[in-house]
């Protein structure tokens, strides 16, 4: 592309009004969570009457954020940890392996993921209840069941790009630790992993960002004890009134770790995820 | 994703090896079984949440799941093709319903996707010469796509609210309305839903297009501009043929993504949904959750399905022919 005067023009346009679309939205979020009740109940103001932060004081009474918040954090780092893990290992045998079935586990694996959640949604709730019946174990309205879901969703995506991550890496790096006496575990653990890390730290944020921001499982199989940040947002509706304002500043404070996450890792995030249809 | 690439790039990419070489082959016993064993708990993690319930969710189609069963759903008695036919008889309510959902879902994803790619097209090849406060605006619209889903639809359920919205005070300022319009209710729910997925879904497309641009080489612009090719012909002529791989893939993503959007929907409109923004997840998670006739909702997934299964089979087939071609 020349630049000529037609593209800055061009250029210019693009950039104000895709601009104005992304930020307006962020904009009303960070102004409304700072205004009083009775701002965000009248007429739409671009800001504040009287600046305050006691929607970001008052949001943690009205409902119990804090336990949502709690609920939230547990089942997206457990859930995290976990898909981590079983994509490393999984990638590190789809890299370093030539075996029988490969490409059948590749290619189911990925297909998973593009099935819509209902399909699914409704089985698996009553697969949860059986075992509750049968086993005793029980999943609907716990956070284990949410954790055992979530792991599985980010898994197929994350063991694709660990996979890629993984073959960038010379074989003769870990054939040359292998020599030196470790075993293939030991060769991932001390040499693949190490020069992987960029792929994992992006694995581990999509794995998180995708179980925090999770919203038809949530839905389902929560209950007031372990219900998630997804969910419990709705809970500022009530029927008498509907706090925007603290609406606002819940959901700017629950933004605020995946944002800064998506944004300290995004050049290797951004890599692994366009990776696949650049290729 | 891509899955033809995945198969092709470890295969092609590495020559096979020969016996002299140290490393894994010299531990034939353990190099046969050590793949399996490092693939087990990802498998069986699949196989527990995605492939068991699929299946399970196939048999439900078939038979009288009605709340009356839910606690002993294996006792259901069988129903043979009778949930599909209540789900595809559109002459009454719930088959009529699916055909309407289906329509608005198509309306929806067409859109929606074309809306995506135009905005990412255009901000891609807007942001390709570097300027000052490239990377600032590159970080920037990162952000949509960074924020839970959630988040984002809640601020926009507020900026689309009737009386205190953004919305319609805007319009109001700028004389197209007299800012009493509703967004969220009535017709105008698909045009909020599609606003609001485009927001979050553009972002996706622009990081993609702008990978796929970065991997042209400037050689081919350098020898078009002294053939005299103006900006809008390179585009055409080399932007557009060159990304035709990439964008075949996104389209797809894209329309996978947004025919089985269920977030959207439910955020923005909470349970009581607007029959214009009637996505088909959405219809089916309400038709199961709320009349608790699960046997029915299987069906409509099992047709969803299906119908996501043809879809992308014909869209692979044709587009693969024609790259073939070209």
């Amino acid at each position: 592309m020349r630049e000529t005067q037609g593209f800055k023009i061009y250029r210019g346009v693009v950039l104000i009004v895709l601009g104005l679309f992304v930020t307006i939205p962020l904009y009303v979020m960070i102004t409304s969570s700072l205004k009083p009740l009775k701002d965000v109940q009248g007429a739409f103001t671009w800001w504040p009457s009287n600046l305050t932060i006691a929607p970001f004081i008052d949001m943690w009474k009205t409902v119990p954020l804090a336990r949502y918040f709690v609920n939230s954090t547990i089942v997206a780092v457990a859930a995290t940890a976990f898909s981590v893990v079983l994509a490393i290992l999984a990638a590190f045998a789809v890299s370093r392996f030539k075996f029988r079935g490969r490409t059948v586990f590749t290619t189911t694996v990925l297909s998973t993921q593009m099935f819509p959640g209902v399909l699914f949604l409704l089985p698996l709730f009553l697969i949860f209840v059986n075992i509750n019946n049968g086993l005793g174990v029980q999943l609907v309205g716990t956070r284990l069941g949410l954790i055992i879901t979530y792991l599985t969703f980010s898994l197929p995506f994350s063991i694709w790009m660990l996979a890629g991550y993984f073959d960038s890496i010379p074989r003769e790096l870990d054939e040359a630790a292998m020599v030196d006496g470790c075993g293939p575990m030991g060769a991932l653990w001390r040499v693949v992993l190490p020069a992987a890390r960029p792929g994992v730290i992006a694995v581990a944020i999509y794995s998180f960002m995708t179980a925090w921001g999770e919203v038809l499982f949530a839905s389902v199989m929560t209950t007031e004890a372990n219900r998630t940040l997804s969910v419990g947002l709705r809970q500022y509706s009530t029927q008498t009134n509907i706090y925007w304002n603290q609406i606002m500043a819940a959901a700017l404070v629950v933004s605020i770790p995946v944002v800064i996450g998506f944004l300290l890792a995004q050049r290797h995030f951004v890599a692994g995820v366009t990776a696949g249809a650049v290729k | 994703m891509s899955v033809a690439t995945q198969e092709a790039t470890p295969a092609a990419a590495r020559p096979a090896k020969k016996k002299s070489k140290p490393g894994l082959e010299r531990r034939p016993g353990l190099n046969r079984w050590l793949p399996y064993l490092l693939l087990a708990p990802a498998v069986l993690a699949e196989l527990l949440i995605h492939i068991i319930p699929m299946i399970v969710g196939i048999w439900m189609s078939f038979v009288k799941l009605t709340k009356f069963f839910i606690a002993n759903w294996s006792a259901a008695p069988a129903a043979g093709l009778g949930n599909y036919k209540i789900a595809l008889d559109f002459d009454n309510a719930v088959g009529e319903g699916l055909l309407k959902s289906f329509g608005v879902t198509v309306v929806f994803s067409l859109v929606t996707v074309a809306l995506s790619w135009v905005l990412g097209m255009a901000a891609a090849v807007a942001l390709q010469p570097p300027f000052k406060g490239r990377a600032m605006l590159r970080t920037l619209f990162l952000v949509p796509y960074a924020l839970p889903a959630y988040a984002g639809i809640l601020t926009w359920n507020f900026m689309l609210q009737r009386d205190t919205g953004a919305v319609n005070h805007v319009l109001e300022q700028l004389h197209l309305s007299d800012g009493t319009t509703f967004w969220l209710i009535g017709g105008n729910a698909l045009v909020s839903l599609i606003a609001v997925a485009t927001w979050k879904l553009w972002t996706f497309a622009f990081l993609t297009l702008m990978a796929g641009l970065q991997s042209i080489p400037g050689d081919l612009y350098e020898a078009a501009s002294v053939d005299g090719a103006g900006n809008l012909r390179q585009w055409r002529n080399i932007t557009l043929p060159s990304l035709r791989p990439v964008n075949l893939v996104l389209v797809l993503v894209l329309f996978l993504w947004t025919f089985s959007d269920f977030n959207t929907p439910y955020v923005l409109f909470g349970t009581a949904q607007p029959p214009a923004g009637d996505l088909i997840t959405f219809h089916i998670y309400n038709a199961s959750f709320l009349t608790w006739n699960f046997g029915t909702g299987a069906a409509m997934s099992v047709l969803l399905l299906i119908f996501l299964m043809i879809v992308t089979g014909i869209y692979l087939l044709v587009t693969g022919r024609r790259s073939r071609r070209a």
